[in-house]
């Protein structure tokens, strides 16, 4: 556990993360201000003492609705990877696992779910869903399926040719034994790998629908709706777009080291080499 | 200085690795001198420090972070002081090295006569223009049949026994002093394995150069070499020449390996055992590391590490109790 | 002669191999027509080069990949027909030890895990009996059950293969399949294998088919011997039999390239002609007849049957028929 503390990827990652989701947390405590409460006559300040991120085109205080859209936007991230993180799992273990018939179809609907970019495969999921939170995490989730389908599936073909599972076979042990007892934990380790960085790309999901205005409905704030409140005017008051951008890239970014720290330290490969 | 018969002598040669907290002493004082025209089998079980002791001859053990101390003089000179660049230069040409699978030695998307030219090239042993025609000749030499049409395959076109030839041919190519055949045969059946070992021996009477077999398997050894060294624990426990090893061995654990491998002679019902397990190079015992195991074991042997001693002409053995086992009935 | 335990009968597997990119289905035969009994009691060893289709045979035998023909006698009963359930009910009776012991063991387990695995699987006795069977076979193996909160990747090779012979015998099987069961280990740990298969035999009354490329090995357990290239056994007599009195040239080369730990031994080397034939386009007739310093006009024609040369001694080749 200690070795993971020194990986700077991870504790800069973790950092990042940490706070943000500090921040998110305990928002009621860091704004006095509501979220939806419109005040047209100070509109579109720029940051200062009162509003420290100024306020958006309704008058609302910009640093508000950033710390409470981080609420929706997280919500989303990680319902819709946990979405694709289980389905993804258990499909590519029973294709890598089972092999056959199974894994061709299962195998050509995943190539089709790739062939599709994210973000359009996202719009018509959303658009055929209608738009709510429970759907979000479907129109977002579905499309990363087949990034935790690719490495399990991988990773269940190598872990049943072990001479473990046949094994298990030998003693009478029956085909869902096998998988929930052997192949499955030993894939998840490598599934739970990419998990943080399918976070990342699951906020920028959300963050571009938001942003092209298909996201969560007004007047609940998500980061992405709070960039396209910005957009009309992005030239001339920069600073609602400007900040909610900053706080997606920065999550993103944090998410992203915190995966790559992750996968340096559960890598099995990095990890005997270490120990030889 | 050395006698001119003299080619490669290892001093009191130590390397340890230090992984997390524990030190691991692969080898503890390795004691060897290799004789131009010998060939030398050394013998050990997984984690002995015989492929790591070899590994240092050849410089390919980064230090750090090995720690390697000792001296191994190559022809008048200590390798472990040269530099990289002047290590590259004995590396391949004058020190060669062959290993258990050649399929990972061997470059998969490349001909396998390209690969040989390459080696060939590299050490300038030849012109260009010669460079097929030695290529070819060196694919006879190792018996490889339609050594034209075999210029032009891939690796995985070839058998486990051809590649083995392969490199054996692309070791030869600079015509080395030394050829460091490491498990050479091991992962090749029976039937193959007694092609590329009649291989070796033709080869190195041919050329005179010196050889080094590095195996578990007493049988390779029995075979081809000369003398015999057998390692345990980083150590070398025995090393007497092969006739004098086999027939009057000395040290427990060598009485042991030879007792405990079935051979088709093998009569009695019960094999012979060696107890115990081979000891954690980070954990070794304070004084005989082979102590634990050996049946023979007196308080001496726990508290004191055996000195290498001639026990009898040419034959050395790190024992307290060499000479007083019966090596036939231990 | 009593009822063999174990009765292989025209055993048949092909594989099928999709070659590179082209979709052209190719194919070969890795076990071809193989019949032979085990008898209750006895060690039954296989001994064949890589490829030759000993380990595809244990697996037919136990049923973990389908044969594409013959029968597998248990008793009286083919296997190959159960249905899944009696299948399973069978398997108690039927165990493997592999190669290597490392693979054997799912990483993720505890000792005590991987030993509840199959009482669990077959739902065997109560908690506390179960933690009883365990110590019994700990006990029978000589591991120390203070290790049974630790993982495979704790214990050194031998303690590994020590703890998947004592997992395959927990549910006391009659059968155990050895497939290069000491082959993985160091020469010192291998004779501890070898004599503690020996004894668990005796304890447990077991019959063993014992699958090794090391003939000596296979010598040194053996019973009787089957000798295999190829897919087909080539010839099978009991040990001291086959030892005294070598038939096939197949058997003679393989015995003859066996590294004698003997500096001494003048022993001719029988030394064979490289090219193994490839498996995807066999060799017409007899497969050994490319590398057999024999080989008539016949012997490229016309695959021999297994026949008897007497005392039990079969021998497939043409060269002992007239």
């Amino acid at each position: 556990m200690e070795a993971i503390l020194k990986n700077k990827f991870f504790v800069i990652g973790g950092g990042i993360v940490l706070i943000i989701s500090l921040l998110v947390l305990f928002a009621p405590l860091l704004t006095s201000y509501d979220y939806g409460a419109v005040d047209l006559p100070n509109k579109q300040l720029p940051p200062g003492a009162e509003h420290i991120m100024g306020t958006d085109l309704y008058g609302r205080d910009v640093w508000c609705r950033i710390i409470y859209g981080g609420r929706v936007s997280l919500t989303v991230a990680l319902g819709s990877t946990a979405v694709a993180l289980v389905v993804g799992t258990m499909l590519g273990a029973l294709s890598g696992y089972v092999r056959g018939t199974l894994d061709f179809v299962l195998d050509r609907v995943n190539d089709v779910l790739m062939a599709f970019p994210m973000l359009l495969f996202s719009l018509v999921i959303g658009v055929v869903l209608g738009s709510s939170m429970k759907n979000m995490f479907l129109s977002i989730g579905i499309p990363i399926i087949p990034m935790f389908y690719r490495i399990a599936r991988a990773t269940a073909m190598s872990v049943g040719g072990r001479s473990y599972v046949l094994a298990a076979r030998a003693m009478g042990g029956g085909r869902m034994r096998v998988i929930l007892r052997h192949i499955i934990p030993n894939v998840l380790p490598h599934t739970l790998v990419i998990l943080s960085s399918a976070i990342g790309g699951a906020i920028l999901a959300e963050a571009s629908l938001g942003f092209l205005g298909f996201g969560i409905p007004q007047p609940t704030p998500s980061w992405g709706l709070i960039a396209n409140d910005g957009k009309t005017y992005m030239f001339s008051h920069p600073w609602t777009t400007a900040f909610a951008g900053a706080f997606i890239a920065l999550t993103i970014l944090g998410f992203n080291l915190l995966g790559d720290g992750l996968r340096d330290w559960l890598d099995p490969k990095i990890r005997t080499a270490a120990k030889r | 200085m050395s006698d001119g018969q003299r080619l490669l002598e290892i001093k009191d040669l130590r390397i340890s690795f230090s992984v997390g907290e524990d030190t691991v002493r692969a080898v503890n004082g390795v004691s060897l001198t290799l004789d131009r025209g010998e060939a030398l089998g050394v013998v050990g079980e997984s984690g002995c420090g015989k492929s790591v002791t070899f590994s240092s001859v050849m410089g390919l053990l980064p230090s750090p972070p090995a720690v390697i101390e000792g001296e191994i003089v190559f022809d008048g000179r200590d390798v472990t002081k040269l530099s990289d660049r002047q290590m590259r230069r004995v590396r391949g040409k004058d020190i060669a090295m062959i290993f258990q699978e050649p399929m990972r030695s061997l470059n998969p998307v490349m001909r396998i006569g390209n690969q040989i030219v390459e080696a060939l090239l590299l050490h300038g042993a030849v012109s260009r223009g010669q460079v097929w025609t030695r290529a070819l000749e060196l694919l006879k030499l190792v018996e490889v049949p339609d050594a034209p049409s075999r210029l032009h395959c891939y690796p995985h076109q070839l058998s486990g026994g051809l590649r083995q030839r392969i490199m054996i041919a692309m070791a030869l190519a600079s015509q080395p002093r030394i050829l460091l055949a490491d498990e050479p045969t091991t992962a090749l059946d029976v039937t193959i394995q007694a092609q590329i070992l009649e291989l070796l021996k033709r080869v190195q009477r041919e050329t005179g150069m010196s050889i080094v077999i590095i195996t578990h398997d007493l049988g390779v050894v029995a075979d081809i070499v000369d003398n015999v060294a057998v390692f345990y624990a980083g150590v070398i426990v025995e090393k007497a020449d092969k006739y004098s090893l086999f027939r009057s061995p000395m040290h427990p654990y060598t009485i042991g390996l030879l007792n405990c491998i079935p051979t088709l002679q093998t009569k009695r019902k019960r094999l012979y055992v060696i107890e115990g397990n081979i000891p954690d190079p980070a954990r070794l015992p304070i004084g005989c590391a082979f102590s634990p195991r050996c049946a023979y074991a007196t308080e001496r042997c726990l508290t004191e590490k055996p000195e290498t001693r001639e026990c009898a002409p040419g034959h050395f053995c790190a024992c307290h109790l060499a000479g007083q086992i019966d090596p036939l009935n231990p | 002669m009593a009822e063999p335990f174990i009765r292989i009968e025209n055993l048949t597997k092909r594989f099928s191999i999709s070659a590179g990119k082209r979709i052209r289905k190719t194919g070969f035969t890795a076990v071809n027509n193989v019949s032979l009994n085990i008898e209750r009691g006895e060690v039954f060893g296989l001994v064949g080069e890589s490829g030759c289709g000993k380990s595809t045979l244990s697996l037919l035998v136990l049923r973990l990949l389908e044969a594409n023909g013959g029968a597998v006698y248990h008793g009286d009963t083919n296997i190959l027909e159960l249905p899944r359930r009696k299948m399973r009910r069978i398997r108690r009776d039927m165990q493997i030890v592999f190669q290597d012991p490392y693979d054997s063991l799912d990483p993720r387990f505890t000792l005590e895990r991987i030993m509840n695995e199959p009482l669990q699987i077959h739902r065997w006795g109560t908690g506390a009996e179960r933690e009883a069977r365990i110590d019994e076979l700990f006990a029978a193996v000589s591991l120390d059950k203070q290790q049974l909160k630790r993982y495979p990747h704790q214990l050194s090779g031998g303690q590994r293969q020590r703890l998947c012979i004592a997992r395959s015998l927990a549910l006391s099987p009659g059968f155990l399949v050895c497939d290069e069961a000491v082959s993985a280990l160091d020469v010192s740990i291998q004779a501890q294998i070898l004599n503690l298969l020996l004894d668990l035999k005796d304890e447990f009354g077991l019959t063993y088919l014992f699958i090794s490329h090391n003939l000596a090995v296979v010598k040194f357990v053996s019973d009787r011997i089957g000798v295999m290239y190829f897919g087909k056994i080539v010839e099978l007599a009991d040990t001291d039999e086959l030892f005294d009195n070598v038939l096939h040239p197949y058997t003679a080369a393989l015995l003859s390239a066996v590294p004698d730990p003997d500096p001494f031994s003048e022993k001719k080397r029988d030394i064979l002609p490289s090219g193994v034939p490839s498996l995807i386009d066999p060799p017409g007739g007899c497969a050994f007849h490319p590398r057999c310093k024999y080989a008539g006009e016949r012997c490229a024609r016309e695959s021999p049957e297994l026949r008897d040369a007497g005392r039990g001694h079969l021998v497939a080749c043409h060269r002992l028929e007239c």
